[in-house]
């Protein structure tokens, strides 16, 4: 019997073939015609003008920080939950605060307006 | 010898479960496209003379041909790298979460991983890297809106689905899938139907189904992040989403629904993966209508839902089960019974509490002359014009993807759904 993460390795290899195949299937029997107009970027079929690589708005990032907080708390929660069958009240309590600390945070994040939308 | 078989048969199953979403999704593809149509009152896909079987059952089949013979036009430009391998990543990153999936009780599995739930959470969070390289790469503004659309709704959604999926876990006690399908000789979605709710919200998010299909909403910014991309490159994207509508489907139904349980299965294994399939194919179609039925939404009301409503849910109907159910064992409950009551009962506090606070909240914007007319989210704020709203109400432009007539429908549900929006602006705005 093959260990369990062996048998993952070899599932993850097939999924990367079954990713790369057709596109190098595809670039095998496609056409290679290129020609300027083809090439260019599309734009409603204006020539495109100005930059696509744009700084991001400040606000991208308060977005961004707010969801690593939760998203770390998730992740804390998940041996909790694991073990949730064996834990005493008193430890569930604890994570009941835990979380009520994460429904502190959503408040204070609201009430600082990261929560609107321009 | 033996040696040789102890690697072959991991080898021969893994191959088998890798390609099945692949090709379920050809027949899945088109169910979808019959439903919408039917349920728009037109008739979908017919053959019209063409050996694309009865009701051209074959039609994605040939869309597949056809596509793979397009040019690979990468723009001028372009990060090439980055470029070519997004839709790479998308495609495996679909197909590697079937490898925690248990299709049945056993051996239809490749591998019961002890950290099933997590591996299938920690895959599903790849999908925004594949989505950002794409939009970015291609160098095109269309596909830079619909990146970042698509990756502030994807991983604003992954909390709640997160925490959702955190309650069967928690029921359970174990992240293995295998495990949360034996405990459920109740199916979760009776014990915890609000986690199932938040759960299925978020994963519609995810997997971006209408009402919440922002990432790539083709009557205003193109087809989003994969603009840019033709021939089989645009075809990895759509293969893709379609394995993400049917992994989504499968997961719910593992979760909440059973999984491969149902009558018949201790005596005849072979009947898991069948109720296993017909839950997801329910699911799915479950999607489908929606995906007919639902005008889209915009984008900060997307993420004023997920953030002002699902989250705060989300959160609560965590910390109502966990409680409920510790204190029911605690008081000398320790029957299954008893504890199922007792969380049906939380569940049902929790929901007329839910109903109530939703009709306050109307009544107080009614009130204050705020009419909101999007009865599908009480919770929005009036918001102004801004960089992520990038619509053009009057230029619908043509999608460029020659290969693919007719695997884009609704163009004309979404017409009608943006002049709701106008007016639904003018109203907020008291003009």
């Amino acid at each position: 019997m093959l260990h369990p993460y062996a048998q993952l390795g070899i599932f993850l290899l097939i999924a990367t073939v079954i990713g790369v195949a057709p596109i190098a299937l595809a670039w095998l029997v496609s056409p290679k015609k290129q020609n300027p107009r083809k090439s260019q970027i599309y734009e409603s079929g204006n020539p495109p003008f100005g930059e696509a690589w744009i700084e991001f708005k400040p606000q991208y990032y308060l977005y961004g920080l707010a969801f690593l907080a939760f998203d770390v708390e998730a992740a804390f929660l998940f041996p909790w939950a694991l073990a949730y069958n064996k834990l005493p009240l008193f430890a569930v309590v604890e994570a009941a605060l835990f979380i009520a600390l994460l429904g502190v945070g959503l408040i204070y994040v609201w009430r600082k307006g990261w929560l609107t939308w321009m | 010898m033996d040696v040789m078989s102890d690697l072959w048969l991991p080898i021969v199953r893994s191959l088998g479960i890798a390609l099945f979403p692949v090709v379920a999704v050809v027949f899945l593809i088109w169910v979808a496209r019959k439903v919408i149509a039917r349920m728009q009152d037109r008739l979908g896909p017919t053959n019209a003379g063409t050996p694309a079987g009865p009701d051209a059952i074959f039609q994605t089949v040939a869309d597949a041909i056809k596509i793979l013979t397009k040019e690979l036009v990468i723009p001028e430009g372009a990060d090439r790298t980055v470029f070519i391998a997004a839709p790479m990543l998308v495609t495996a990153v679909a197909v590697a979460v079937w490898a925690v999936i248990p299709l049945g009780p056993g051996e239809f599995q490749v591998v019961d991983l002890e950290i099933g739930a997590f591996y299938v959470v920690a895959m599903s969070s790849l999908a925004p890297f594949a989505m950002i390289m794409a939009g970015w790469s291609s160098r095109n503004k269309y596909a830079e809106v619909g990146a970042f659309r698509a990756v502030s709704q994807i991983i604003g959604y992954e909390i709640p689905q997160t925490l959702a999926l955190l309650v069967p876990v928690l029921l359970t006690g174990s992240l293995s899938l295998q495990k949360i399908i034996e405990a459920q000789r109740v199916p979760y979605i009776v014990l915890a139907p609000f986690a199932a709710l938040v759960y299925f919200l978020a994963t519609m998010a995810e997997v971006n189904r209408l009402p919440f299909e922002l990432a790539e909403a083709d009557s205003e910014i193109v087809a989003g992040y994969f603009t840019e991309y033709s021939g089989m490159m645009f075809g990895s994207f759509y293969l893709a989403e379609f394995i993400n509508n049917l992994t989504a489907s499968v997961l719910f139904s593992i979760l909440f629904l059973g999984g491969w349980r149902g009558p018949g299965v201790d005596a005849v294994p072979l009947l898991g993966p069948v109720w296993l399939l017909v839950k997801a194919f329910l699911v799915f179609n479950f999607l489908n209508v929606f995906w007919a039925a639902m005008p889209r939404l915009r984008i900060d009301q997307v993420l004023a839902f997920n953030w002002k409503f699902l989250v705060p849910l989300a959160l609560l109907v965590l910390l109502t089960t966990a409680l409920v159910d510790k204190l029911i064992v605690y008081l000398g409950y320790t029957t299954d019974g008893m504890r199922a009551v007792g969380l049906i009962l939380a569940n049902l506090v929790l929901g007329v509490g839910l109903v109530g606070y939703l009709y306050a909240l109307g009544r107080r914007r009614k009130r204050a002359g705020v009419s909101v007319p999007e009865e599908f989210l009480p919770l929005l704020s009036s918001g102004s014009h801004g960089a992520l709203r990038m619509r053009s109400a009057d230029v619908v432009p043509l999608s460029r993807h020659n290969g693919t007539s007719g695997m884009r429908y609704s163009r004309d549900e979404r017409g009608k759904s943006s002049t709701v929006e106008l007016q639904a602006n003018h109203i907020s705005k008291g003009e």
